[in-house]
């Protein structure tokens, strides 16, 4: 890349914070935020557990002050605001763009649509359906924000926020934007769990990501956006960076729609190709967030694929899905954020719940917080549904 | 930089694909425009078809067209836009949740779902391994997925990208949206101008391209250039489009066709009617969503028909009001949805 | 047991939407998945859905899949041990 992509701000909310602050308290005292379901009626309710955040949708709106809208929008909102308020910017000064990530979009309000139009097509609210598009909750988020220079939304499943940090940072680096907001927001949703129930890779217990005796994921919700800026912004505003976006890199497994391969070829692309672009070696990385998503397939698959690349020189690493559980598209959000904060407080964070290892991959995750490391390099996987892999690499300003 | 167009496939309202030639322009005497499908087991293995639904076919045979005209097998790099990804599947899932009361539903139409659905079933047919990314962002999906493809190129100018833009319409889509009361009662879609309405056509489409950052001697046309307006004023809407044919060192005089992203909606329209007029009230102004009708991805197929107007040098009948009898080198698609949502493509004559 | 596995051949063409496959042209042991018919994952599921819908059969565990979905015939005799009188 020409100059640096920096990282000036970061915002979160998720099961286990409503923001940095709150999730970091949350990892260092190893808190996880799975449960039962509240938010909605379900014949899943009691049995399977997720990750909720822990606010309804008027208690959001409430105080966000805003309208009450699809979920994802509110969650989207609510972690974009802190990103950008971390950063100090004024986003009028810079050509500034808001690219974000969902899978779910409106469709949280779109199901119970749905429910009332199919006994009479005349029924159910047209307030419900107007946000569904994927492309509405971001608009929602740059309305709220007064971002109206770019603005985009991508959807490539689980891998969607890295890939919009990806899109950000190449325009940043190709002189199209100064600033940009970038990354993804799902909300938990009638749909996704019954749509993730009849693929049977849900877990009935709390998930245990590369365990043995993983049995499947539990799913998640929240935000998590990162704000990227240029050296020129980064200058002129004289700002204090804590990282940098080194490197990343978007393969395709071609496999399976669903499954990974085996030998994990298309992770093991993402993360090779990401080191490649970052001009790292395997040992330079100090820290790397697991997709880990405590499914059989996804963890050996993953697993297989880290130790080919990694070999003998693997570093502390851990999925923090066992604390927020699978939150979809924004999961690339949220663990960007997690890993600014790894290198921003020289941490790792553990893989909770882990007993013992895969035996065809013989990985044993970090299984503690740990800080008063060194932590200069910090990669960050996001592997989704048709075969779309994403790895990232974060870097401490000053390394 | 210049993105050279190697290839292109079209299924739209319109018999875009399996001739030589410009088409003769096909009229609809209802709301909806639907596409004029081929027969998909042509280009598409029936054990992998059985559980693809028609957008995905529709996504997966227009993408395949391109890398045939293009003379290639395997991009090196596959993005796709859709707005509404894939209506049907999700409505099939949502029907069976409804109906089953959350029990013992299929997977299929979850696992179909997906906005990413359609790029991903071509990387898995063609075992592409390259970068693969969708935008699922209305009415710039198309343009985020050309911009996408604009950068990677200048990153790795040799690479052949396949990009391509896919809507459908579905009976619970279709019905929904005209309860939102934004269909126009035209009588045949081919007049859809001819005198000011309300409402617009809905329209489907599935256009596909490979995009090179090198030129070759058999290359006609090429995309120079593309810029997006969310929610812009008419101020700011103007001075955006007199920067960006300045940066490409034009003035409007040298573009030698407009074509326009009319809607026929006359309140929707009212902003670029009025730009039109004043920016570009010499030039040759054509209209084309009285060919596929309006949804989130229809500058993918303006992408298309401009290209053909510069590979034949012709433009098909019903498009522009008067004969256009300069060479056609230039040609601008203004895009616009509901009037929110503006974009400018600029192609041009390679040779 | 020659109805059931009638049935269950028209039963799998269709919800697994095999066009191109007449149901009488699957053998009663012939193998479904690996080679065989080339069915995957994603349709051993399907089957499990089948299995609950018209025979009232859950299977909890998708791991036991393969052995119970090894040909027709062996989805029949797992049918027949298993169904709710």
């Amino acid at each position: 890349m020409k100059g640096r992509i920096h990282v000036a701000g970061a915002g979160v909310i998720s099961a286990i914070g409503n923001s940095v602050s709150e999730t970091f308290e949350s990892l260092r005292h190893e808190r996880m935020g799975i449960g039962p379901i509240t938010l909605f009626d379900s014949v899943h309710k009691g049995v399977l557990p997720v990750g909720e955040v822990k606010h309804t949708n008027e208690r959001l709106s409430d105080h966000l002050k805003v309208k009450t809208v699809t979920r994802t929008a509110l969650l989207g909102i609510n972690a974009a605001r802190e990103a950008v308020k971390s950063s100090g910017l004024d986003l009028k000064r810079w050509r500034t763009g808001l690219i974000s990530a969902t899978t779910v979009g409106g469709m949280d309000l779109t199901e119970n649509f749905f429910h009332d139009f199919l006994s009479n097509s005349r029924h159910g609210k047209l307030r419900d359906v107007i946000h569904h598009a994927c492309g509405q909750s971001t608009e929602l988020i740059a309305d709220d924000l007064g971002i109206n220079g770019f603005v985009s939304t991508i959807n490539t499943a689980c891998s969607s926020s890295v890939n919009a940090i990806m899109l950000g940072s190449r325009m940043i680096d190709q002189g199209m934007l100064d600033v940009v907001v970038a990354g993804g927001t799902d909300a938990l949703t009638k749909f996704t769990i019954n749509g993730f129930n009849s693929l049977m890779i849900l877990d009935k217990n709390l998930c245990r990501p590369f365990d043995a005796n993983r049995n499947g994921l539990n799913l998640g919700e929240g935000a998590g956006f990162v704000v990227l800026v240029s050296d020129k912004v980064k200058q002129a505003e004289g700002l204090k960076i804590d990282c940098f976006v080194a490197g990343f890199a978007n393969t395709n497994d071609a496999f399976h729609q669903t499954a990974s391969s085996p030998e994990g070829r298309g992770s093991y692309g993402a993360m090779q190709q990401t080191l490649d672009m970052s001009g790292l070696k395997v040992e330079d990385i100090d820290y790397i967030n697991l997709h880990g998503t405590g499914t059989q397939n996804n963890d050996l698959s993953e697993g297989t694929a880290v130790k080919r690349l990694f070999g003998d020189k693997c570093p502390r690493l851990s999925s923090t899905k066992a604390f927020t559980g699978h939150t979809l598209g924004a999961s690339g959000g949220i663990e960007a954020v997690f890993s600014v904060l790894a290198i921003r407080e020289q941490c790792v964070f553990p893989n909770l719940r882990f007993e013992t290892a895969i035996p065809e991959v013989g990985i044993t995750p970090q299984l503690v917080f740990e800080n008063n490391l060194s932590v200069k390099h910090v990669m960050s996987n996001s592997f989704g549904f048709g075969g779309n892999c994403s790895s990232v690499v974060f870097s401490k300003s000053d390394f | 930089m210049a993105l050279y167009i190697k290839g292109m496939g079209n299924i739209s309202p319109q018999k875009t694909w399996g001739e030589e030639s410009l088409f003769k322009p096909v009229g609809y005497n209802e709301d909806r425009l639907k596409c004029i499908e081929p027969e998909y087991s042509q280009w598409i293995d029936p054990r992998q078809l059985r559980r693809m639904s028609r957008v995905i076919k529709m996504g997966v045979a227009a993408g395949s067209m391109a890398l045939k005209d293009a003379g290639i097998t395997v991009p090196q790099g596959i993005i796709t836009g859709t707005g509404y990804g894939c209506l049907d599947d999700t409505g099939i899932f949502l029907t069976k949740l409804v109906e089953n009361k959350e029990q013992a539903l299929n997977p299929t139409p979850f696992i179909q779902s997906t906005h990413n659905t359609i790029g991903s079933q071509i990387a898995l047919l063609l075992q592409c391994q390259d970068y693969n990314q969708t935008y699922a962002h209305d009415a710039f999906s198309f343009e985020s997925a050309l911009l996408d493809a604009m950068l990677q190129l200048n990153e790795t100018p040799e690479r052949k990208i396949l990009i391509g833009g896919v809507d459908e319409i579905t009976e619970a889509s279709h019905a929904i949206q005209k309860r939102f009361g934004i269909f126009n009662k035209s009588e045949n879609s081919l007049q859809l101008f001819n005198r000011p309405s309300e409402g617009i056509l809905n329209g489907e489409g599935s256009a596909f391209f490979v995009l090179s950052g090198e030129k070759s001697e058999t290359d006609k046309v090429s995309v120079e250039a593309l810029t997006t307006f969310y929610k812009p004023d008419e101020e700011s809407l103007v001075k955006g489009i007199q920067d960006f044919l300045k940066a490409s060192s034009l003035k409007s005089e040298d573009i030698d066709l407009i074509l326009l992203g009319k809607s026929g909606d006359q309140k929707s329209d009212e902003k670029v009617d009025r730009i039109s007029s004043s920016l570009f009230s010499s030039n040759a102004i054509g209209y084309f969503k009285q060919l596929c009708g309006e949804y989130p991805t229809a500058s993918a197929f303006a992408l298309w028909l401009g290209a053909r107007i510069i590979q034949e040098q012709t433009i098909p009948d019903g498009i522009v009001s008067k004969k256009v009898n300069k060479p056609l080198k230039n040609i601008l698609i203004y895009n616009q949805y509901f009037g929110t949502h503006h974009s400018l493509i600029l192609l041009h004559a390679c040779h | 047991m020659d109805q059931l596995i009638n049935n269950l051949k028209k039963q799998i063409v269709e919800s697994l939407n095999l066009k191109h496959i007449k149901p009488e042209e699957i053998g009663d042991d012939q193998p479904l998945f690996e080679g065989g018919l080339g069915l995957d994952s994603i349709d051993a599921l399907e089957l499990i859905v089948l299995l609950q819908q018209t025979y009232n059969i859950k299977i909890a565990n998708p791991q036991d899949g393969p052995e119970i979905f090894k040909s027709v015939k062996s989805i029949a005799a797992f049918i027949k041990t298993h169904q709710p009188a």
